[in-house]
């Protein structure tokens, strides 16, 4: 065995990987072609479906449709990923430069709420967030706001939701990046007598750029299928996202050629951002800049 | 540190308003800071909270009075700990699955030059970018599509698919710096490659698995998207709250949610004591 593995060595690399690879061949790459067919469908659960290329229009259908909750998706994942940006990256700064002796308790902290349920925080804002919650029942009961004022059941809370949920995977990557600088930079830009804010946009900021495009791109996606949030603190159908469509498409309606083709609508437009993401920075960087 | 910044701030010259805004300067991050780690602890502490709540209704959305009784009687409510058992369960089975092939090709991509890396990559990056509401509608489509019933075999299948690919980054990281020296002393001493990797290999990698274990455990105990389309009538903790947000969430929820950060949090911080430990010895 042994012998025969140093013969043909240029086979063991391929025998580490198959196993696994044919798990995400069957399981992930299959069923995406599967759905790809599976969005030219036409027909029902009951009576069966059948493929046809004609019905390319599931695709122009699902567009007009589903318009608002397409619109509404990108506008509610691009405000919560801006808004992460701007909690985190003064966070990651501090973490990274003045934190001293606090650093990993600053981090930990960070990761925190992943040791606990992703449910159980989104209830947990709903508890914050409510009519007569944590945060307007006092606001209320001073009189500094009015007895109908809402912040449940508003896209803003949706919006807060999926910023809260997606903090983590901002902070880190730039929290990396800004760690990795070299000090030497910063110094030699003031010996040079750059202001400290000219040093920071001119230093600081270029090299912060591939954790916050990372950071961005790991907001953006999972914030754009993310239907939980809509779900438990929209309630209502004018926060309703393209996540919350297929979900009840599939999972409701049983109508899996409109969400499919959804679903695909969904992935394309992340795949064009994966891709370009890819010819930026390579796929090597990629694999180890999402750790 | 702060009154540090402070006393400088203080002693240096300029007039008080300049005085002032020195000091905010110097002090902004560090409120900005607090008040974000605030944000971010605020769930966390309520549902903490919350599990000694003792709430009017169904709902414990408001807070009542004080009460121990959910804590006494964490699995009263009806199908909670078969739900608890169904995801330990699954959470197991589907970490050593997807372990074993995740670090088999870790170890192929970081150790070996061989074609078609950058298609691997691409492949192991690629479910990690999917949004999981598409990663469980196409497995519902594939198991749809070929007449296979939904149970807990699908949610495991799905679980072990999305766990893969974060087993290989993190082994891939915790690869990145290997001495390969360290093997090579091993065969010149004459061991064989076998012994040179459980002896010497396996050993130095095994904190990266571990590590890999337990991002996947977590990540398959607290999945809910993907196993809301794999599920079929198999009932999961997280399937359990969803199911519970309409009908209003009992309070031993929380406590649940309560030992699971605890423990969690004792796990990290038992591995980072033993780690100074280490380096002490």
């Amino acid at each position: 065995m042994t012998a025969l593995l140093r013969r043909y060595r240029f086979i063991v690399p391929y025998l580490l990987l198959t196993p696994g690879l044919i798990w995400l061949a069957i399981f992930y790459v299959y069923p995406s072609v599967q759905m790809f067919i599976s969005s030219f469908w036409s027909g029902s659960l009951e009576r069966g479906f059948t493929f046809s290329l004609s019905n390319v229009h599931n695709y122009t259908d699902a567009l007009s449709r589903y318009q608002d909750q397409i619109v509404r998706s990108i506008f509610f994942a691009a405000a919560a990923t801006v808004a992460t940006f701007l909690i985190s990256f003064p966070l990651a700064y501090t973490i990274a430069f003045r934190a001293g002796q606090y650093k990993n308790l600053l981090l930990f902290l960070v990761i925190a709420p992943f040791f606990t349920s992703f449910l159980l925080r989104v209830i947990s804002w709903r508890t914050i967030l409510g009519d007569d919650g944590l945060l307007l029942g006092p606001l209320k009961s001073a009189g500094l706001v009015g007895d109908d004022v809402r912040i449940l059941a508003t896209p803003v809370a949706v919006i807060a939701g999926i910023a809260y949920n997606f903090l983590p995977f901002m902070t880190l990557p730039i929290y990396v990046s800004l760690e990795k600088i070299d000090k030497r930079l910063l110094e030699a830009g003031q010996d040079l007598y750059a202001t400290p804010w000219s040093a920071f946009r001119k230093i600081t900021l270029p090299l912060a750029l591939p954790g916050i495009f990372a950071g961005t791109l790991l907001t953006f996606i999972p914030a754009m299928g993310d239907y939980v949030n809509a779900e438990l603190l929209g309630q209502t159908p004018g926060t309703k996202m393209i996540g919350n469509v297929v979900q009840s498409r599939f999972l409701v309606n049983n109508d899996y050629p409109t969400a499919a083709a959804l679903s695909f609508i969904l992935m394309a437009g992340i795949l064009v951002a994966v891709a370009v993401y890819a010819r930026l920075l390579g796929t090597e960087e990629l694999v180890s800049s999402a750790g | 540190m702060t009154t540090a910044a402070l006393e400088s701030a203080v002693r240096s010259p300029g007039t008080p308003v300049q005085r002032i805004r020195r000091w905010l300067g110097h002090n902004a991050l560090f409120v900005y800071t607090f008040a974000a780690i605030v944000y971010l602890m605020l769930p966390i502490v309520v549902m903490i909270l919350f599990s000694f709540n003792r709430p009017a209704g169904k709902s414990n959305f408001a807070w009542r009075e004080f009460s121990l009784n959910a804590w006494l009687n964490p699995f009263a409510p009806l199908g909670l700990s078969d739900a608890v058992i169904a995801s330990l369960r699954i959470a197991f089975v589907s970490t050593i699955v997807a372990t074993i092939l995740g670090t088999l090709i870790g170890l192929g991509l970081t150790r070996y030059v061989f074609r078609g890396r950058a298609a691997t990559n691409l492949i192991i990056f690629l479910p990690m970018a999917t949004p999981e509401i598409v990663l469980g509608a196409s497995l519902l489509t594939l198991f749809v599509s070929i007449g296979m019933a939904r149970n807990e075999l699908t949610i495991l299948i799905a679980h072990i698919m999305f766990n893969i690919s974060y087993v290989v980054v993190t082994i891939r990281a915790r690869l990145a710096g290997f001495d390969r020296r360290l093997e090579e002393a091993a065969m010149d001493l004459g061991a064989t490659e076998m012994v040179t990797f459980w002896k010497v290999t396996f050993p130095l990698i095994f904190p990266g698995i571990l590590a890999a274990a337990m991002l996947a455990f977590s990540l398959s105990i607290d999945d809910f998207v993907i196993t809301n389309f794999t599920a079929g009538s198999t009932v999961t903790l997280p399937m359990y709250i969803y199911g519970a947000t309409r009908i209003g969430v009992p309070v031993q929820v929380n406590v649940i949610g309560t030992i699971i950060f605890g423990t969690a949090v004792g796990a990290v911080v038992l591995s980072t004591l033993l780690q100074r430990r280490d380096r002490a010895a």
